[in-house]
């Protein structure tokens, strides 16, 4: 963008040394490229083909070799019946991954949501100024640095149903009048998912934010302040619109992260059809179920439902990766 | 309109006091300007009047009324920031009605006094327009429009020609002495650290050193009457010619100041003698700096239209009689 945009103009007048310059650059930024673009080739790339390839055979973990090709009967295939019935299997009509789709949706949601409105209300928070706010910007950075494995563990046992400090404490409050199995239950396993997840990203979130509000100059206020412009006005009327570009990729990175969620489920509540979602149950098959092939499938559809949306979201959001229109 | 009144002000930022007892009186309508180098307090003291900044003692009234306490937005003032501080994301238009709407101001106002504004300033055509679409110029000028759509009877201007080109400055400098001329009846307070801009734009000016008030007056009586030497190097340019030593005692002082346009090249009795160190020819007129011998910086001497002297030339140099300015140790002004 930049090359061209200054090279641009320039070309017509002095056409030969700024072509030889324009040359240099493009010759320089292909050479910075390179590794970048075979390490992502490597580590991407090839595995996300073997993935859509695998997905069209009949593998299995036992025999990933001697696979066959087999089309897309992994997705859907079909047969008719001697009665006349046709019958149809695979992917597309797998009630289990449907139910898997529709949790990772509600998740990704639900938690990007409220971790988004809980990130900006920290982030306003943490731009006031006041004593020891560089330590407190610090440790609400904790929950982040924790890896998920580990927090998740944590809340697994404070969330017990027999020994937790959570059931232990709204007994005591009187919020509950006996103890539940917060991950285990199917109506609460998904709201504990949901709460450990806003617990821990919403730090992330935060910082992304108030990177973005520090951008926004602070003789702004003032103006709005003689303006005699009521502080929830400006909020909504100068400081939304302003941090509005950093605000939408955060909530892209988030909503990435979100769709493929897979440590904090797996850790926290194994094996409940209400919280498995698409990496869970692609793993399963994968993995515990000896059904490379059709792991591979879901990998795949996961791949493409993550690409749609954001690309959904980029367009209908007009995200801008460029800093803004500032 | 507001008669301002400013009694035994001061300002701490926890221990460091910044403005230290300023006691001060701006004149209903007047084009007041506060100058003085950088961490003297000016900016400080208007944004004490704005109300951006809490009086830590003193009393600030506005036409008899104690503001010390009232909101910014209720002091009916209006303010010019040295980086425009427009909204970024608003038109030039939304820009200027945004105080307006918000106040609940009817569409047809709203749109009639913008547009007088923007037709004030020239930049009508720019109303659609996003700030970042504009230049400096055209910006700052925006942002006058914006104080201008406030209707206030005090505009306080922080330093608003610093982030333009010389250009720019010079011709924005005119658009704020012809707006104030165009609005005589609205106090206007303005804050620069460039005293060409202070003796031009000004009706009095308020010199201002470490937190004090150090002079008030016309240009003209800071120019002519400077209270302290620090008035009298400040205000001038090129700045006053300061000499002490054994050519102030011969004056009876501690030190001597003297204009560059009071010393002429002649040789007469009580003539000083050097030799030329640089000279400067602008067209209109010439500056000489001669080094007579003493430490400290060369004289300067201005003559009016072009001459040329080489360096390292012998020259002989004399003040115009009567037009010496004579400090006391204390840097106050001695007596005829």
């Amino acid at each position: 963008m930049t090359v061209e945009a200054t090279a641009g103009p320039a070309v017509r007048t002095q056409p030969k040394i700024e072509s030889e310059l324009l040359r240099s650059r493009v010759g320089a930024a292909m050479w910075f490229l390179l590794p970048m673009l075979a390490a992502l080739a490597v580590v991407a790339g090839w595995p996300l083909l073997r993935t859509i390839y695998f997905s069209l055979t009949n593998a299995s973990l036992t025999d990933l070799y001697g696979a066959d090709f087999i089309g897309f009967k992994n997705y859907l295939s079909w047969t008719t019946l001697k009665s006349g019935r046709t019958v149809f299997s695979g992917l597309l009509v797998d009630p289990t991954w449907w139910n898997a789709v529709w949790n990772t949706l509600r998740f990704a949601v639900l938690s990007v949501t409220l971790e988004t409105i809980l990130g900006m209300i920290v982030a306003l928070v943490l731009n006031a100024e006041f004593k020891g706010r560089g330590i407190v910007r610090a440790a609400i950075l904790i929950p982040w640095a924790i890896p998920t494995i580990v927090s998740a563990k944590m809340w697994s046992w404070m969330l017990n149903d027999q020994f937790g400090i959570i059931n232990d404490l709204f007994l005591k409050l009187g919020l509950i009048s006996q103890k539940i199995a917060w991950t285990a239950q199917a109506d609460t396993a998904m709201t504990a998912v949901l709460v450990v997840d806003i617990w821990k990203t919403t730090p992330f979130m935060a910082l992304l934010i108030l990177a973005g509000l520090q951008m926004i100059p602070k003789d702004i206020y003032e103006a709005a302040e003689i303006d005699g412009v009521h502080p929830v006005k400006v909020f909504f009327r100068v400081t939304l619109p302003l941090v509005r570009p950093a605000l939408m990729v955060a909530v892209i990175f988030r909503l990435l992260d979100a769709m493929r969620i897979f440590d904090l489920i797996y850790v926290l509540t194994p094996n409940s059809s209400a919280t498995k979602t698409m990496s869970v149950v692609s793993r399963e098959n994968l993995f515990d179920f000896d059904k490379f092939a059709y792991g591979s499938a879901q990998s795949t559809l996961l791949f493409l439902l993550i690409a749609v949306m954001t690309a959904l979201y980029i367009w209908l959001g007009k995200v801008r990766f460029d800093g803004g229109d500032r | 309109m507001a008669h301002i009144e400013l009694k035994n002000i001061r300002k701490s930022f926890g221990l460091v006091d910044v403005i230290k007892g300023v006691d001060l009186e701006i004149f209903s309508g007047e084009f007041m300007v506060f100058v003085g180098p950088s961490g003297c307090g000016k900016s400080t003291l208007l944004r004490l009047m704005a109300g951006l900044e809490d009086i830590t003692s003193g009393e600030m009234s506005f036409d008899g009324t104690l503001v010390n306490a009232l909101a910014p937005s209720r002091r009916g003032i209006a303010m010019v920031f040295q980086s425009y501080a427009l909204y970024p994301h608003m038109t030039v238009y939304e820009n200027m009605a945004f105080g307006m709407q918000l106040a609940k101001s009817s569409k047809e106002a709203i749109q009639e006094r913008v547009e007088k504004a923007a037709e004030l300033l020239q930049i009508t055509p720019y109303l659609s327009r996003l700030p970042k679409q504009l230049s400096g110029g055209q910006r700052q000028r925006v942002a006058i429009g914006r104080a201008i759509v406030r209707d206030p009877k005090v505009f306080l201007f922080d330093e608003p020609l610093s982030n333009l080109d010389a250009a720019l400055r010079v011709a924005t400098r005119l658009e704020i002495a012809k707006l104030h001329h165009a609005m005589n009846s609205a106090t206007m307070v303005y804050v620069t650290h460039d005293q060409v801009e202070a003796m031009t734009l000004a009706d009095r000016i308020c010199v201002l050193r470490d937190g004090l008030v150090e002079q008030v007056g016309t240009p003209l009586e800071l120019y002519e009457n400077p209270q302290s030497l620090f008035v009298a190097g400040f205000i001038g340019s090129p700045k006053m010619n300061f000499l002490n030593g054994e050519i102030a005692s011969k004056f009876g002082a501690n030190t001597i100041g003297i204009r560059s346009e009071h010393i002429e090249i002649a040789d007469r009795d009580g003539s000083w003698k050097g030799k030329v160190v640089h000279s400067e020819s602008l067209g209109s007129d010439s500056f000489v700096y001669v080094d007579i011998g003493m430490s400290g910086d060369p004289v300067i001497v201005r003559q009016e239209g072009t001459r040329h002297h080489n360096p390292d030339d012998a020259i002989s140099i004399a003040p115009i009689p009567g037009k010496i300015y004579r400090f006391d140790a204390a840097g106050k002004p001695l007596k005829h």
